[in-house]
């Protein structure tokens, strides 16, 4: 019997996840016995292999995907009553083809409710934000790769959601675009204060988001290794050839190499 | 359609007519057997006006029937991504529609609908709507799964889906099955007249006319009516063509890339 402060969620967690397993039938759990406690503000990435469960971890916090047991609290909601209170970003841009940039953004304020006044006000601030303000009337296929992703980045901030769950987001970028994305999503996070859940495969997108980096590995999956980002903020550009960067790199993909090691 | 897309079409067609006209005068092809294109421009001022009422009534029963089929089509496809038990329950029946031979069950129909104009936008509507239906429906039904997990997080709506999602989504198929019914619905109508013959107040349309004609061993006749059928056809396609540029000419692929040529 666990002990009852295991289970509820404490005041100080923003995300509360405990014992939680997911299995589909006739094949081994994907994700069992897993806990997590993510405090509000946090930026927190799941770091692994591909396959590895992090993606069915996040959409069962989105409520996308049910759990087969255990329990997840979002400011002390199921996660089916909180998707007011979250943004997902997927791996994909997934924006409709028949809508501009402008029409994408609208969605999220349109499912929200809001009237169609507010919504362009919100709109245009969304688009300056993420510095699509000129391509507002063009329809995605005009758009490059990176811009995509802005627009997708946009939709997800029009509701201004107090969580981001991001699957891989800047995945399909070439590096260099996926840096200034990085760079701009800890700008645009620092003044908006979400929490975030972010997963990836890239160790040093990792070290550069986050405040704490899950290993995530194994069958079923498990947090292997938990790492403290102690670098300070704002965290710009030049961080990533500082010696502190790199050395956390290393470390990471050292204890990465150590996992993967390790029978399976 | 812009001027310079038409040009090239326009010179074949000119081409192969003066090429028509070369081979029946340099072999002496009886007129029985193959008219002239001039031979058949000339009965324009005497029977141009049997040709306009046959292609008036063809056209009314054609477009009763095209409209039915766009409209019954997508409404059931509608149905169909709705409810995936529909769908499985029925779907089965709309691909046997299609096999169907419509010449076999044209007797039956007019045996229900009587001889008319009626029984002929049934037979034009029955041949056009499993197109329709199926184009529909798996445009409503082949979505991405993460453009549907966007509509799950906001709690969309079953009707916001629908017609913010899945609808938009479909148009394009949408217009390749009224591209394929538009010319299905003018072959159904005349098939369908080739058994309901006249109407009651005697003015057949071109299907009519074609049997009369061949009947009557006036060959340049049956020409000037499988021309204006095929004019007919063309109407109905450029009608389609039309609506599919305002649906999705701003951002489908299909449209973009014609542009570009």
């Amino acid at each position: 019997m666990m002990p009852t402060s295991e289970v509820l969620p404490s005041v100080a967690d923003f995300i509360s996840i405990s014992t939680l397993s997911k299995r589909y039938p006739h094949s081994k759990p994907v994700i069992e016995d897993f806990s997590l406690r993510i405090a509000a503000g946090e930026f927190v990435s799941l770091l692994g292999a591909s396959g590895c469960g992090k993606s069915t971890l996040l959409a069962m916090i989105a409520g996308l995907t049910g759990t087969s047991a255990g329990s997840i609290h979002i400011d002390g909601r199921p996660p089916a009553h909180a998707r007011e209170l979250m943004s997902f970003v997927f791996q994909d841009p997934a924006l409709l083809p028949w809508r501009t940039v402008a029409g994408n953004v609208s969605l999220s304020l349109e499912f929200a409710g809001r009237s169609k006044s507010t919504r362009a006000a919100r709109i245009a601030e969304v688009l300056e934000l993420v510095g699509l303000q000129d391509v507002a009337g063009y329809y995605p296929r005009e758009l490059s790769g990176g811009m995509k992703m802005r627009a997708s980045l946009a939709r997800a901030l029009a509701s201004t959601p107090r969580l981001m769950l991001m699957d891989e987001p800047f995945g399909a970028l070439d590096e260099m675009t996926r840096n200034r994305l990085n760079e701009e999503l800890l700008a645009l996070k620092a003044r908006q204060r979400w929490t975030t859940l972010f997963v990836t495969h890239s160790i040093s997108e990792a070290v550069f988001l986050s405040d704490r980096i899950l290993l995530m590995g194994g069958n079923p999956a498990e947090r292997l290794r938990e790492i403290r980002v102690s670098l300070p903020m704002p965290r710009t550009a030049a961080l990533r050839s500082t010696p502190l960067f790199l050395s956390l790199v290393g470390e990471v993909s050292m204890a990465l190499a150590m996992m993967a090691g390790m029978p399976t | 359609m812009s001027a310079s897309s038409l040009r090239l079409p326009l010179l074949t067609f000119v081409v192969s007519v003066l090429l028509w006209q070369a081979v029946v005068m340099l072999f002496k092809v009886p007129n029985y057997l193959l008219p002239s294109p001039l031979e058949i421009a000339a009965l324009i001022p005497a029977r141009g006006g049997d040709l306009l009422s046959a292609l008036l009534v063809t056209g009314g029963e054609a477009l009763g029937g095209f409209l039915a089929s766009a409209v019954v089509g997508i409404a059931v496809g509608l149905f169909f991504s709705v409810s995936p038990l529909v769908r499985r329950c029925f779907y089965p029946y709309v691909v046997l529609l299609q096999t169907i031979p419509i010449i076999a069950i044209s007797p039956l129909i007019l045996l229900w609908l009587g001889n008319g104009s009626l029984s002929v936008s049934f037979i034009s509507f029955l041949i056009s709507l499993p197109a329709v239906i199926v184009n529909t429906t798996q445009g409503l039904i082949s979505i991405e799964t993460n453009l549907l997990n966007v509509f799950r997080m906001g709690n969309a709506s079953l009707w916001a889906v629908l017609f913010k999602l899945r609808l938009p989504h479909a148009l394009p198929n949408i217009s390749v099955g009224l591209k394929i019914a538009a010319g299905a619905s003018v072959v159904g109508a005349l098939v369908g007249e080739t058994f309901a013959g006249a109407s009651a107040l005697g003015a057949g349309g071109l299907g009519y006319s074609a049997i009369y004609a061949l009947s009557q061993l006036d060959t340049p006749y049956l020409f000037a009516v499988i021309l204006t059928s095929s004019l007919l056809g063309l109407v109905f396609f450029w009608g389609v063509v039309m609506f599919e540029r305002l649906a999705v000419g701003k951002w489908h692929e299909s449209i973009l890339s014609e542009r570009l040529d």
